[in-house]
């Protein structure tokens, strides 16, 4: 059987806790994009080696090229995430293969979008030093400006835009 | 007291360490309903604020956590990664993601969850990600300038705002609480019938509501971790109640031209002061910064005698009694501070019997010592300063 959310405030407070263990052990907060960033690093290491020794965003990555760039903290705490939200969609019964889109959006334009979107987040993250988790959450728990102003510009243009992309998500067959 | 990367957790346990939490972290995300886009973009357009809950609520625990372990002294808040800002790459990069968020359903952390249970969009979404990523990487040299604009370093929000930490914090969860009653008076306008928020009782809504203000209202008037035992050991110092043991300049000099190998001279003076002359092999450290992990291999050994010297006796007994609160022990302060020294060692004087039947010793020690002392000073200044080993910083961010 399906389960129900956790009440958010619950799950607000656990995710915090969390975040506050990483912290506490570690120093660092959560994050998510700088593994993609390493996934990257790595590919093109390993396809152009000759581009990523001279390229300037790959190099500081490289380095020396004895450790691969996927030894990373972020990865390894990612790869967590994964397993995590396998275990969490096992024991609650959610795991299914299924795209889910608005109720007036084709699977092919939801991937499309969604893909593009994807794309804007791997370029946001670049120059915010972060996304959601490492710049925004993470940055907000250790009272960091930066993370404020990311997670403001984030949502306070997510709230400008919304309007723009409303056809992607409301419409009258919303089977909520 | 935490952190424990880099002291006791070695680069490579980290990354179990990693791994530990980003399960908890995936977990915790899923359960909050954070694998489903709709649900995520809800929060934008009125019918699901589960992301601002569970966001919110996340943060100020967060927040909180950090600053009740930080004043209870077992956080060294300063070890800590603080993002660095740079301003307008991060305006910029949050607007490009604001629209990313709308139009992919997903930010990198949700998409990834999502994709954990099979959600086809959200492996979409990653794919997009490297590719964004890649573009921006081949971009890189055409932007370079303008990423590396605006750098401000690890600045602290309330130090931005020109607040106190407590009043931030208190500010910050004030407005968590007024969010969470207005986007679910709003949510259940908009989607009357499937607002999450009807899933939970009303009372639940306001005991979330009410254990947050009494957190905030606990940040408030929390005293930072340093300042709380600045304030105790300088009381301790005035009062003279907790006195730590005193060392005379005499004694002092013997040791230093006996070149004792336990004892180590700790100049809590300013650093002007210090320029201008100073005992030879001591080391200048403010008050403020004994607290900092780069003196505990100077301060740690039992067997060596740390001998405090200031200005004054208070000066000198106020960084001492903060020596032996931060659990280090075997501290003396030189009585009468460094003026005292000074005087009686260092300046040359012409002999006054006193009356007392070493006084001819002592003047002939001290002569001795003064001249002593400078050629030690003097060999010091030829084989020049040595530099302290840097410490290892904790890398962060995404």
């Amino acid at each position: 059987m399906k389960r129900d959310m956790m009440n958010p405030y619950l799950a607000g407070f656990f995710l915090g806790l969390v975040l506050l263990g990483t912290i506490f052990v570690t120093g660092r907060g959560l994050g998510a994009s700088g593994a993609v960033k390493s996934l990257v690093v790595a590919a093109v290491a390993d396809a152009a080696p000759a581009h990523a020794a001279s390229a300037p965003f790959y190099k500081p990555y490289v380095g020396t090229g004895k450790d691969s760039p996927l030894k990373s903290w972020l990865v390894f705490e990612v790869a967590g995430v994964l397993i995590g939200a396998f275990v969490s969609g096992l024991v609650s019964d959610r795991l299914k293969i299924v795209t889910e889109a608005g109720p007036r959006v084709a699977p092919r334009m939801r991937w499309a979008f969604a893909l593009a979107g994807g794309a804007l987040f791997g370029i946001g993250a670049q120059f915010a030093r972060g996304c959601t988790s490492g710049a925004a959450l993470s940055g907000m728990a250790v009272l960091s400006t930066a993370g404020f102003v990311t997670m403001l510009a984030i949502f306070g243009t997510g709230y400008a835009f919304a309007w723009f992309g409303r056809g992607l998500w409301l419409g009258a067959k919303a089977e909520r | 007291m935490g952190p424990f990367v880099p002291d006791l957790i070695s680069d490579q346990l980290n990354l179990v360490v990693a791994l530990v939490f980003g399960i908890a972290f995936g977990f915790v995300l899923e359960q909050a309903g954070f694998s489903s886009s709709r649900r995520l973009v809800g929060v934008f357009y009125g019918y699901d604020f589960t992301v601002l809950r569970v966001f919110f609520t996340a943060a100020v625990t967060a927040m909180a956590g950090v600053l009740l372990l930080g004043s209870a002294g077992l956080l060294d808040t300063d070890a800590i990664f603080v993002n660095p800002m740079w301003l307008w790459p991060a305006v910029v990069g949050g607007i490009i993601m604001g629209i990313g968020f709308v139009i992919g359903g997903y930010c990198p952390g949700t998409s990834v969850c999502a994709a954990a249970i099979g959600k086809v969009d959200a492996m979409f979404f990653v794919a997009g990600g490297l590719l964004g990523v890649f573009g921006f990487a081949e971009a890189y040299p055409l932007v370079k300038t303008f990423n590396d604009s605006s750098a401000l370093g690890p600045v602290k929000v309330f130090a931005s705002l020109g607040i106190a930490q407590g009043t931030f914090a208190f500010l910050l969860v004030a407005a968590a609480v007024a969010a969470f009653a207005a986007t679910t008076w709003i949510e259940r306008r908009v989607a009357p019938a499937s607002a999450p928020s009807l899933r939970f009782s009303r009372r639940s809504h306001v005991l979330a509501g009410a254990l947050l203000l009494v957190l905030g209202s606990v940040l408030l008037v929390l005293p930072d971790y340093r300042s709380r035992l600045l304030a105790r050991a300088s009381q301790g110092a005035a009062a003279g109640a907790l006195s730590v043991p005193v060392m005379t300049a005499d004694e002092l000099a013997f040791r230093i031209v006996d070149h004792e190998p336990n004892v180590r001279i700790v100049d809590v003076r300013s650093p002007q002061a210090f320029a201008v002359r100073s005992l030879p092999g001591s080391v200048n450290v403010a008050t403020r910064d004994l607290f900092n992990k780069e003196w505990s291999a100077t301060l740690s050994p039992r067997h060596v005698r740390k001998v405090v010297v200031g200005d004054t006796d208070e000066q000198a007994r106020t960084a001492g009694l903060l020596i032996r609160d931060l659990g280090y022990e075997n501290v003396a302060v030189l009585e009468g501070g460094f003026p005292a020294f000074e005087k009686t060692i260092l300046t040359a004087a012409p002999f006054v019997p006193a009356g007392g039947r070493w006084d001819a010793d002592v003047y002939k020690f001290r002569e001795d010592a003064r001249a002593e002392i400078a050629r030690i000073a003097e060999r010091a200044k030829q084989a020049g300063q040595k530099q302290p080993k840097k410490e290892k910083k904790i890398q962060g961010g995404c």
